[in-house]
Parts: structure tokens; sequence; C-alpha cells
């Protein structure tokens, strides 16, 4: 049964025609051509889907799309403004926080969504915001400075 | 600069790989000194930082075509079947579902060296391939995949390597379960059985270690798409060749008549090396429904389907002087290669990494009902390091010597398998830098677990030895625009190590231009020269040589222009960032973009070569880890402080890429020291570790301190930039170097990996 969801996705208001129980992750790829947002493992464990929901990471492989009418969403195509990106975005570069790449958008947006409400975390607090995030490649350490430091 | 074709020779384990490449005739010019190197052994960062971060680099993953199908694969659920009967009927009536492909409907296509076909009626492990199905979405192609009928003849199944050995064993293989190739693999040096009667003690122990997976966050996948008899493949590999040319003889056509594309990756560590059978019947669907197919393996047939580390029993001998002088040195092992034949041994660190006259290795390599082994960063280096390292430090404390006194002992100056020297050998150098670093001398426990209460902390170290720096074939264009910008192309590929950014580092280093003005293409078999698969930490030792060789031929081509330009003898010329002056008249000058604008050239183009392996010497890098680890005796859990890796990798192009792949090595070390295993029940013969709930990798908080410390210059031996690769290194002497501060913090040894809490436990308790 497909239904009208309205969303705001990335600043611009959206309404799809879609089967509310498709994950959201797929209404992102598959009907919104956002492929920045990964799929890594499609039960909540490696964090490689995560956007934020109002404010909060969350990963999308575990929400359908009928529990977001009237959401804000960012992704992490929406972190760039003006062809500028988003400091986080450039502290991940400068810090070399990335290796392959692959795990890359969805460590950002739980950072994103820590900064939204701690902007000066301990390391702690930053550990304990990206644990739900696997990154097999580059080790977690720059990950961490990239963090700290935007 | 002329050329020559050469038989390039590599050891590589015991194979001898020769191939005909052709390299430069003579010896390259050497960089310049390291303090006026401009870009090579900069932290410069990644290139293609910017598409990675800001969510627009495109992944085979990510790659979508018009009108596409999506194909999903029928696995078998049973590790040892025969398929008497598939009914595709119900799931051909599911709507949306477009066609589907059995052993039924095409012909037999050998698969794994003639072990198999794409599709075989016989099932050999849980996760074999039944069917494939092309749908208009991923969701009816799973639907349709329960909907497919299969009646199966349920044979009895073998799991476990040492049960497989035995004669009443269920067999895989006419030849039975052991490799005709492994049956054993021996090796014999010296005179074994004298050594040990030379030796004042002698130390016999045994070690197990798991398999482990390797899952990369990007899922294996495909997206093909045929333009006439023309096909495309965007695939998520390590190597393109090796993939465009198995599926040329899988489908029998011509080569040039494939494309294989890769332009981002989500990582592969040695699981993605060679063509998937599910990029052939992706193919094959494609051609059928005239629609383009992607096809992707999800996480479970991941852990299922797509290799493992293999597993191993070792049990080792080492006959020690009371000196401290090694004697001899036995090894047996088996290792299970899953139910294809692939390497399964680890004897190669115990053959080469100390000096002993006396060395016996008998390896057996099984075949069992699981997914096959592939390549996993360090083959066998990874397994026997842990092993070997481990009986190492325990010879080293029953002659009461201090463990790296006892390895600068022991120390080899010569290659003993092939007794010849090494180009560069750093590793005392190792010793001693890392040693310091991690305070060796004052955090070590004089006495292993003399720490008061019930939470201790120890330090241990283990070495390493690996193959890497690279060699021929290996080549690499670069062509200079009219404006002065740069375009590098090579045939090899990023699969996240850096391999964009190094290139572009080395034409700016020659060219002298900023790395901005450069840019590099790879991963594409058309439009690119040959470049290796991205493996055994080759790819920058073999293909930065390529790129130094085509630049400086790009830069002979420009002083040759600027001469007959100015009217100046070449000689009299010099070349500084980008602009030719007369050395006699410095306003006799003109830039690259005046050269080839003046000369009436659109770009201009030459294609370098990677020189040719220096005969007669051993190429290897060393190194030298130490970990500080705390060890709860209550709980049981083991915390690692810290890392200390101290290597000799030859030259550093890129600090910061470095530091990221040491960092990534060490934590999938840890994660195999203390965490990852695939598990399985051999009753049902079914794994129990398929989703990442279960198979545990380490996560941030599971990251230690790390401090890397490099040691080595360029070695100019190997290559004028004389890198000798830094993929594998980090990881091999993780596991032994945490099992070694494990019991000197504890007093206990734990043989079996991972080492969990509760083999701390029974082993602190005496339990079992
Ligand atoms: S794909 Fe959603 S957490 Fe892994
Ligand atoms: S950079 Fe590859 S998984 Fe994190």
């Amino acid at each position: 049964m497909i239904r009208r969801i309205n969303l705001t996705i990335n600043g611009d208001k959206v309404g799809i025609d879609v089967q509310p129980s498709m994950r959201l992750l797929d209404v992102l790829r598959e009907i919104l051509n956002l492929t920045g947002t990964k799929e890594g493992c499609s039960i909540g464990e490696c964090g490689a889907c995560t956007v934020v929901i109002n404010g909060n990471a969350v990963n999308s492989c575990l929400i359908v799309i009928g529990q977001c009418e009237g959401s804000e969403i960012t992704t992490i195509e929406g972190l760039e403004k003006n062809g500028e990106l988003n400091k986080l975005q450039k502290s991940f570069m400068e810090k070399g926080a990335v290796q392959c790449g692959f795990c890359t958008p969805g460590m950002i947006m739980s950072a994103y969504a820590l900064l939204l409400k701690n902007p000066n975390p301990t390391e702690v607090e930053i550990q304990e915001a990206i644990a739900g995030n696997l990154c097999r490649c580059t080790g977690y350490k720059q990950i961490i400075e990239a963090i700290k430091s935007p | 600069m002329s050329r020559k074709v050469i038989k390039s020779v590599t050891n590589l384990y015991d194979k001898k790989i020769e191939r005909l490449a052709e390299v430069p005739d003579e010896k390259l010019p050497p960089l310049k000194n390291n303090k006026e190197l401009k870009y090579i052994g900069r932290g410069i960062s990644r290139i293609d930082g910017y598409d990675k971060v800001s969510g627009t680099a495109v992944f085979t993953f990510d790659k979508i075509l018009k009108n596409m199908a999506h194909a999903r694969i029928l696995r078998c659920p049973h590790p040892h079947a025969k398929i008497r009967k598939i009914d595709i009927t119900k799931a051909m009536n599911i709507k949306g579902v477009i066609d589907i492909i059995t052993k039924d409907n095409t012909e037999k296509i050998d698969w794994y060296d003639g072990d198999t076909f794409i599709f075989d009626e016989h099932l050999r492990y849980q996760g074999d391939e039944i069917a494939c199905v092309a749908a208009e979405n991923e969701v009816i192609a799973s639907m349709a995949l329960k909907k497919i009928e299969v009646e199966y003849e349920i044979l009895s199944h073998v799991t476990d390597k040492m049960t497989a050995v035995k004669e009443d064993a269920p067999k895989l293989y006419d030849w039975g379960n052991i490799s005709p190739d492994a049956n054993p693999a021996k090796y014999n040096r010296g005179d074994y059985e004298q050594g040990l009667k030379n030796a004042d003690q002698i130390i016999e122990e045994e070690y197990n270690t798991q398999f482990v997976i390797h899952n990369p966050t990007e899922v294996h996948c495909s997206t093909v798409d045929w333009n006439g008899d023309h096909l495309t493949i965007w695939d998520s590999t390590q190597g393109i060749f090796a993939v465009r040319n198995s599926v040329a003889a899988a489908l029998k056509i011509p080569q040039n008549k494939i494309t294989v594309i890769k332009k981002y990756m989500g990582g592969g560590f040695g699981a993605k090396l060679e063509a998937g059978k599910y990029t052939v019947m992706a193919a094959l669907l494609a051609k059928r429904i005239g629609r383009p197919v992607r096809i992707t393996i999800d996480r479970k047939e991941m852990n299922l389907a797509v290799g493992n580390r293999p597993d191993s029993y070792q049990r080792l001998t080492v006959g020690v002087k009371n000196d401290g002088t090694l004697t001899a040195l036995g090894m047996t092992m088996y290792g299970a290669m899953g139910a294809h034949r692939d390497g399964a041994g680890c004897q190669w660190p115990l053959r080469s990494l100390y000096k002993c006259p006396n060395v016996k290795v008998e390896e057996y390599h099984v075949a069992i009902n699981t997914g096959r082994s592939r390549p996993f960063r360090a083959p066998g280096h990874v397994q026997g390091t842990f092993a070997f390292e481990s009986i190492i430090d325990m010879a080293a404390e029953k002659i009461g010597m201090d463990p790296i006194e006892f390895r600068l002992k022991n120390y080899a100056e010569v290659e003993a398998n092939w007794e010849i020297p090494w180009t560069t050998k750093l590793l005392k150098e190792c010793y001693k830098q890392g040693a310091e670093a991690i305070n060796w001398k004052s955090k070590r426990n004089k006495k292993a677990g003399e720490g008061k209460g019930p939470v201790k902390r120890g330090v241990g170290m283990a070495s390493q030895i690996w193959w890497g720096t690279g060699g021929p074939p290996a080549y690499a264009t670069v062509k200079l625009n009219r404006d002065g910008s740069v375009h590098v192309l090579s045939g090899t590929q990023d699969i996240g190590c850096g391999t964009y950014t190094i290139l572009a580092q080395v034409a700016a280093e020659v060219l002298e231009i900023p790395v901005e003005r450069i840019t590099v293409s790879l991963g594409n078999t058309d439009e690119h020269p040959y470049g290796p698969s991205s493996g055994g930490s080759m790819t920058a030792s073999s293909v930065t040589p390529a790129v130094y060789d085509g630049a400086l031929q790009i830069k002979a081509k420009l002083m040759s222009g600027a001469s007959a330009l100015l009217g100046v003898r070449e000689d009299n010329l010099v070349y500084s960032q980008g602009v030719i002056y007369s050395k006699d008249d410095k306003n006799k000058k003109k830039s690259i973009q005046e050269v080839v604008r003046e000369t009436h050239e659109q770009i201009l183009v030459a294609t370098g070569a990677r020189n040719a392996r220096p005969q007669g010497v051993m190429l290897n890098s060393f190194g030298a880890q130490f970990a500080e680890v705390e060890v709860n005796l209550e709980t049981g859990k083991v915390k690692v402080l810290k890392i200390v890796a101290a290597h000799d990798i030859g030259r550093t192009i890129n600090r910061k890429l470095l530091e990221n792949q040491f960092h990534g090595g060490i934590i999938q070390g840890i994660g195999y020291a203390l965490l990852e295993e695939r598990v399985i029940d051999h009753y049902t013969g079914k794994v129990l570790t398929t989703n990442l709930h279960n198979y545990k990798m380490p996560t941030i908080k599971d990251a230690p301190e790390i401090e890397v410390i490099i040691v080595s210059e360029g070695d100019d031996q190997i290559s004028a930039i004389g890198a000798k690769g830094i993929g594998e290194p980090a990881i091999i002497p993780t596991a032994g170097a945490i099992a070694n501060a494990v019991y000197n913090a504890t007093g206990v040894r734990i043989r079996t990996l991972p080492i969990t809490p509760d083999k701390i436990l029974n082993q602190v308790y005496n339990i079992g």
C-alpha cells in the first residue's frame, strides 16, 4: 500500500509516495539517489548507514520510512553548504581520518550529531558517539583527532 | 631511455614466479637527498579526500545504471550435499522476477582451477552456489530465493581439519581431503635430528589459530552491462586484470571484449583478489535478459562464501643451547583450505626470521566442508608468527635470556633459504628503537605475573618479516597537457590505501609541480597500461618506480624541446620548478607549458616501467612490535594499552597514509589476537557467526595508543623510490606481541587464539 510521506531532507521539503515498510536506507539510496549513505551489515551493527534524524544519529537500515513522517533528515550530502565542506568534513581530510572511505559518511554523521549537542566533547564522549561505527581500515585515532578539532 | 624485455623472477613463499616484463635498460637516476624532497615523504592529505568526505565518491556498491536488474544468489544451507532436483517454477511466477539461472539451464563453466563449476551439483559447503535470480529489485530477488525448490541428497560432512585427515572421514574429492600439493609439503635444511642432539634444551609446544573473515566494509559486488558483444564490469576488486582474464575465460570471449572498472572500493584485505562466481553469474543473466545487472553479496554470504584466513594447528619444536644459540627448528602443521584448494600453510616466519642451520617442516593442507580460504593480509605469516614468536619467547625464558637479547643472538645476517644477503635489513634498529619507546627495561616484569593485585600489567614483543618490495611488470603512463597539468594513469587500483595520492606525489617530485596539478586515474583495463593487483604490499613498491620513470621521460622530452626552442645545448639547461633555464643566461627560459605549446604538441605522453628486481640478493621488510597489556584476572579480560611498531619498510612515501596503514593493520591484529573468530558447529556443519553482531571486529573501544617508528630510508637497490611496502607488516607480529605480553603480565601462556577471557580464567584457575 503506497502512502505519501513528507520529510525534510538536507533542507529540502520532499513528499515521497512509497511503501511505508521500505527501509529509510533504501529510500535514500534508491529513490532519492543519495548513495553517500552506505550499507555495511543491514542489522544496525556497523554504522555505515548512519544519518541524522531530528538531531539524533540513527542507523537508517533499522528505520522504515513510515516512521519518518515530518522528520528532518540530514545525510552526508547535506553537510556541504554553498560549495564549502562542513568543518568536520575538512577535519576528516586534514587529520587523515579516511582510508577506503566506505565507513566515512556514517562516521561523520555520528560525529556531526554529537557536535550538534555537544560542541566540545571529551575523548570518552567521542568514543561513545562512534562506538557503533566500524572502520576496518584506518584505525581510530585519526578519527578521534578529526572530531576533536574541527 | 631504452627498454628491454627481461624474465623477472620473484621468490614468493616456495614459488619462483617468473614473468616477462619490459623494464628500463639502465638504472634510473636516484631521488634527491631526503632533505631536498618536496613531496615524497611528506604527509600530504589524500587527493581523493573530498570525494570520500562529501559522499560523492561512487563505490561499486553505488553504481546504478538505467534499467538495471538486481541479482541475488541462492546458497546451499547444508555443509555437504548433492542436488537431486531444482524447481524454479514458483519463483519465476513471482511478479518482478525476470530470470533465474541454475546448473540446469547454463553451460558447465570450470571454476577454482577445475575443482568445480560455476554451478556444481556437488555442494561442498554451507554457502555453495545453487541458483542466481535477476529481479526488478533486491527485495523481490530475495523473496524469489525462498521459492526455489531444491531437493538435496544430504552427504555426511566434516568441518574440522583434524577429523578430515582421518581415514574414515567423509571425502570431498577423489583425491581425498589432503591437498595433493601439500601431503605433506616438506622443507628440510641442514640436519634437524643432529640439531636436536646438539641442543641443551628442547621445547615443544602446540598452537592453534582460528579462522577469521576479511569482512571489508563494502561487500563484494559487481554491476555488469553488455553493449552488443562488449561487456563492462564495475567490480569491487583488488585486481582488475585478474577479473578480466577470469571472466573472459569463463565466458569464452576475447579479453578485449571486456572492460573492468574499479574506482572507489571499501577494502578487500585479500578477499577481493580474484574474480567471484557472482560476477560471472551477473554477466550470464545480463546477457540473457538484455539489461544491466547489479549483484551484491550480503553480510551473511560474506561470512560464508568469499574467503577467510585458514586456521592452523602447529606443533613446534625448538632446540637451543644454554648460551642462546638456536640449533634446530621443527614444525608440523595442519591448515584448513575450506572446500576448494588454496594455500593454508604458515611455515615462513619459522624458516626465515632467525639464523638456524637445522630446520624441518611438514605441512598438510586439508579440505573441509566450509567456504574456501583466501589470502588475508599477510597470508600464513600472521598465523605462523603468533606461534613461532610465542615459542621463541619461551625458549628465551627457559635459558634465562631477555627476549630481545635472544633474538639478537640469533640474528640472521643472510637469508637462510637461499643463502643470499638482503638488500637492507634494519631489524636490529627496530628492536632498539621499539624497546626504548615502550620502556622495555622498566615495564617488563622480571618474573612473569609478579605484579600485585588482580589487574596485572606486562609487556611483550614479536618480530616480523614480509615479502613486499614489488617488481615488474608494472607500468604507468604520464601525460603532460598544454596548461602544465599532468595526468598519471595505471591499471593498478587504489583499494583504500592511498595509491592515487602517492602516485601524484612521485610525479610532482620529478616534475617539480604542485600535487594539485596532477590527476591520477586507476582501475580501468581498457584505458590504462597494466598495473599489478593490489595485494602483498606490492602496489606502492611496484608502481611508484613506473611513475618515476614515466615522469623522467616527460622531463627528458621537455629538456630536448626547450633546447630546440632556446637554441641552447641540453647539458647547458637546468630544470627547476617547471621552468627550464639556460645555465649561462637566466633570462633564456621556457616554462613547461610554453615548451608543449611552442613545439605544437597538444600533449606529451610517456609510459614508464618498473625496474627489474636486483638478482642475487633477497628483498624483505622487517619490524618489531611491542605490546603493553593489562589483564584483569577477575574477568579474564585483556586490554591492550599500547602498541609500538618499529619497522624497516624502505622509504616512507607519505607519512600520513603510512600511519593509517599501520594503525589499521595493528587494530586488525588486535581483532585477531583477542576477538575475531568464525565459529562452526561441527555437529551441524554450520557457521554460527554470520553477521557483525556475532563476528566481533574491533571498535574504537578496543583501540590502544599506537606509536609508529620507521627506522628506514629508501632502499635504492629495490628501485629509485626504494619503498618496500606497508600493507601487511603491521598486522603480522601483533598477536604474538600481545600473547607474550599477556604471559609477562600473568604468567599464563595462551596457545590458542583468540585470547578470550574464558581461556585466561581457565588457565589461571586451572580449570579444564
Ligand atoms: S548497515 Fe546499518 S548499521 Fe550496518
Ligand atoms: S576507511 Fe575503510 S572502513 Fe573505514
